[in-house]
């Protein structure tokens, strides 16, 4: 027996059953090429029309001004920013998984990478939609460009952290869009070759740039990818970062504290793995691949949850000791009459993020938890409800008691067409994830070849014959 | 451009694909290229590809964004117009960082995937000749170009031995952009082995 083995003996199988190369592209362009199911259809018009009720309160918003939301002198972001926070904070996991991963050279994102990386590109469109609308007079949202205008030239100011975050999330849409696209540029290729309709064969042909799949080509989009990599990994660390500088530069009590950017990039990644989870696991039940979507991914990706949501943990403790630690007595403020108070206006957000965030995924200690689905589901949006709290403790608890009792306002609260924006966002979201998942192959399917040799659980057997031959043997037949 | 005529050989398998890229390479004929569905490692070395040069074309686009971005900064706030802001110094350098290195990601990623593009010749409604419609599902197909001294036969009779499932000749125009193979691709009798 050989010292190579091609497959490990003691890691799980990342593809389940007995597959070839072809059962791959049949299994994974399958609900491509078939008509969508009924639950298809009635969850893409119920997200259509989340997406229309959201359009109409952006239209109240812009046509009669932002005082069609709750925010007052003093929470002057409320919903909004939370919500851009948010959403920002979930599409970390894609790119996390896409690029992160794929330096650690950890395969088992070869199956989820697909799908997570373009949840990315749509959280970062809904969050993106928060800041433009927040503008009010949206029309002169071009200000924030910089370019020789005839104001002046009045240039926008670089040393602002806002600025920062124009040029940080524009980069990250940017760059993980091309990251995504070209992956998908083979498969798209591979759809195209098995194309039965000419209208299918022509729309993909467009979209596969005419892909031929050259070893050159390969070996030029294999060192793309790394590169990309390797720009995507500071990349996604720097975003969250810079929207942590957008409180951390601050001098407000609760924002003006240096541990925000570690502490929002540890919890970007929670969230978005959490919603990773949430769409994975009813994707790969309506489109029926199990098979490449295994219990070991789901595993996988519960220990990050878990991790995560301690360092996240960990960070408020922090926060907490150090309020107490400085004797600062307006951070103390507001960390323990604002905060951690029952008593106070937000106590109840304050107490469900630390229930949500820390608490509740401590479950996933327990092999048995993490491999159980329903509890992997319900957790996934216990989480997000979770990471909502967070930047809704932040953001209001920190600024509806100001330095000015004059100004402190009521109990803040949205309007409804704040609440309609932030459930628009959910339309958006959901119409083009369902859109994703009809026309786009939700798994990488050259990835997936590239590894079931080596991670497919029927090759465990196949392999044996060639593993019997010597190591020089082996050498012998394949150097050059 | 002319039309060529080339031996299209299709392997089921990489592990019957590898020992026959380097029985083809001493029998001394030309590989045109090998189309497979996924990324083959090791293959380009195989059949005798240099490395890519594209990370180093990402090098000098990355470096290319950092000196636009801190050059563009440093000018807007130093020289063109210079405002005061809070008393704080016309040349912030750490507050130049963060949108620096965006920038610098920025072009990199922009201008290696367009030139990706460009050397692949990729774009849309960009038509090329396929050899085999399989090759982006579960095909290795290995393509041999005819010269003047090939024996179409012997070459045919020569693929199937190595393992080849599938051997047939087609005329195709294969480089209509620019030539890339025509100048990457090195009898393996003329060079020296990679490894």
């Amino acid at each position: 027996m050989s010292l190579l083995r091609y497959e490990s003996q003691l890691r799980e199988p990342l593809i389940d059953g007995d597959k070839t190369y072809h059962d791959v592209t049949e299994d994974i362009c399958r609900p491509i090429e078939a008509k969508p199911g009924k639950l298809w259809y009635v969850g893409f018009y119920i997200s259509v029309a989340l997406l229309l009720f959201g359009i109409y309160s952006v239209y109240r918003e812009v046509a009669y001004g932002i005082g069609q939301w709750n925010v007052n002198h003093t929470v002057g972001w409320g919903w909004d920013i939370t919500n851009f926070v948010w959403w920002i904070g979930i599409g970390h996991a894609g790119t996390l998984i896409s690029a992160i991963l794929l330096l650690f050279r950890q395969t088992w994102r070869n199956g989820v990478n697909r799908a997570a990386e373009a949840m990315t590109i749509f959280a970062v469109m809904c969050a993106g939609q928060f800041p433009i609308w927040h503008m009010g007079r949206v029309w002169n949202g071009f200000f924030v460009l910089p370019y020789p205008n005839t104001r002046g030239p009045v240039w926008p100011n670089f040393a602002s952290p806002l600025m920062w975050d124009v040029f940080a999330i524009s980069t990250y849409f940017t760059v993980s869009l091309l990251f995504w696209y070209s992956g998908l540029i083979p498969d798209f290729a591979t759809i195209r070759d098995r194309a039965k309709t000419k209208f299918r064969k022509f729309s993909y042909g467009i979209v596969a740039f005419g892909w031929t799949g050259s070893t050159k080509h390969w070996q030029r989009l294999e060192s793309l990818a790394l590169v990309l990599a390797g720009l995507a990994t500071p990349l996604v660390l720097s975003v969250h970062t810079i929207v942590s500088f957008d409180f951390a530069t601050s001098v407000i009590p609760g924002w003006h504290t240096t541990i925000f950017p570690p502490y929002f990039v540890a919890g970007a990644i929670f969230s978005g793995f959490a919603m990773v989870q949430t769409l994975l696991l009813i994707t790969r039940k309506i489109l029926g691949l199990q098979a490449y979507i295994t219990l070991g991914h789901i595993e996988a990706m519960n220990k990050v949850i878990v991790l995560t949501g301690s360092i996240v943990g960990c960070a408020y403790l922090t926060e907490l000791f150090i309020a107490y630690y400085s004797q600062n007595q307006y951070e103390a403020y507001a960390f323990f009459y604002t905060r951690a108070n029952f008593y106070s206006s937000y106590g109840w957000a304050y107490f469900g993020m630390m229930f949500c965030n820390v608490a509740a995924p401590q479950i996933f200690w327990f092999r048995k938890m993490r491999r159980n689905l329903w509890v992997t589901m319900f957790l996934s949006i216990i989480v997000n409800i979770g990471m909502w709290f967070e930047r809704f403790v932040i953001i209001v608890t920190s600024i509806y008691r100001d330095y000015l009792p004059s100004s402190w306002p009521y109990y803040y609260s949205p309007s409804i067409w704040e609440i309609g924006f932030y459930v628009g966002t959910f339309g958006l979201f959901f119409t083009c994830y369902f859109l994703f998942s009809k026309y786009f192959p939700v798994i990488a399917i050259a990835e997936i070849k590239q590894i079931l040799k080596v991670s497919g659980e029927s090759y465990k057997d196949k392999m044996d014959k060639l593993e019997e031959d010597t190591v020089e043997a082996f050498a012998h037949a394949t150097a050059h | 451009m002319a039309k060529k005529k080339f031996v299209v050989g299709c392997f089921d398998d990489e592990n019957v694909l590898f020992p026959a890229v380097k029985k083809v390479r001493l029998a001394g004929y030309k590989i045109h290229d090998v189309y497979t569905p996924y990324a083959v490692h090791g293959l380009d070395k195989a059949i005798g590809l240099r490395e890519t040069s594209l990370h180093t074309a990402g090098f000098i686009y990355g470096l290319s964004g950092t000196s636009i971005a801190l050059g563009g900064m440093s000018w807007v706030f130093v020289s063109d117009w210079p405002l005061n802001i809070g008393g704080k110094p016309h040349f912030p350098f750490p507050a130049f960082i963060p949108i620096t290195f965006e920038a610098t990601v920025l072009l990199s990623a922009v201008g290696m995937m367009i030139t990706f593009c460009y050397l692949c010749q990729l774009a849309p409604f960009v038509k090329k000749h396929h050899f085999h419609h399989r090759a982006t599902d579960d095909k290795f197909v290995m393509v041999i170009e005819c010269t003047s001294k090939t024996n179409v036969d012997d070459l045919k009779d020569f693929l199937s031995n190595a393992g080849a499932s599938e051997v047939n000749v087609q005329d195709a125009e294969a480089n209509w952009w620019i030539g890339t193979y025509d100048k990457e691709q090195v009898l393996l009798k003329d060079s020296k082995p990679v490894v």
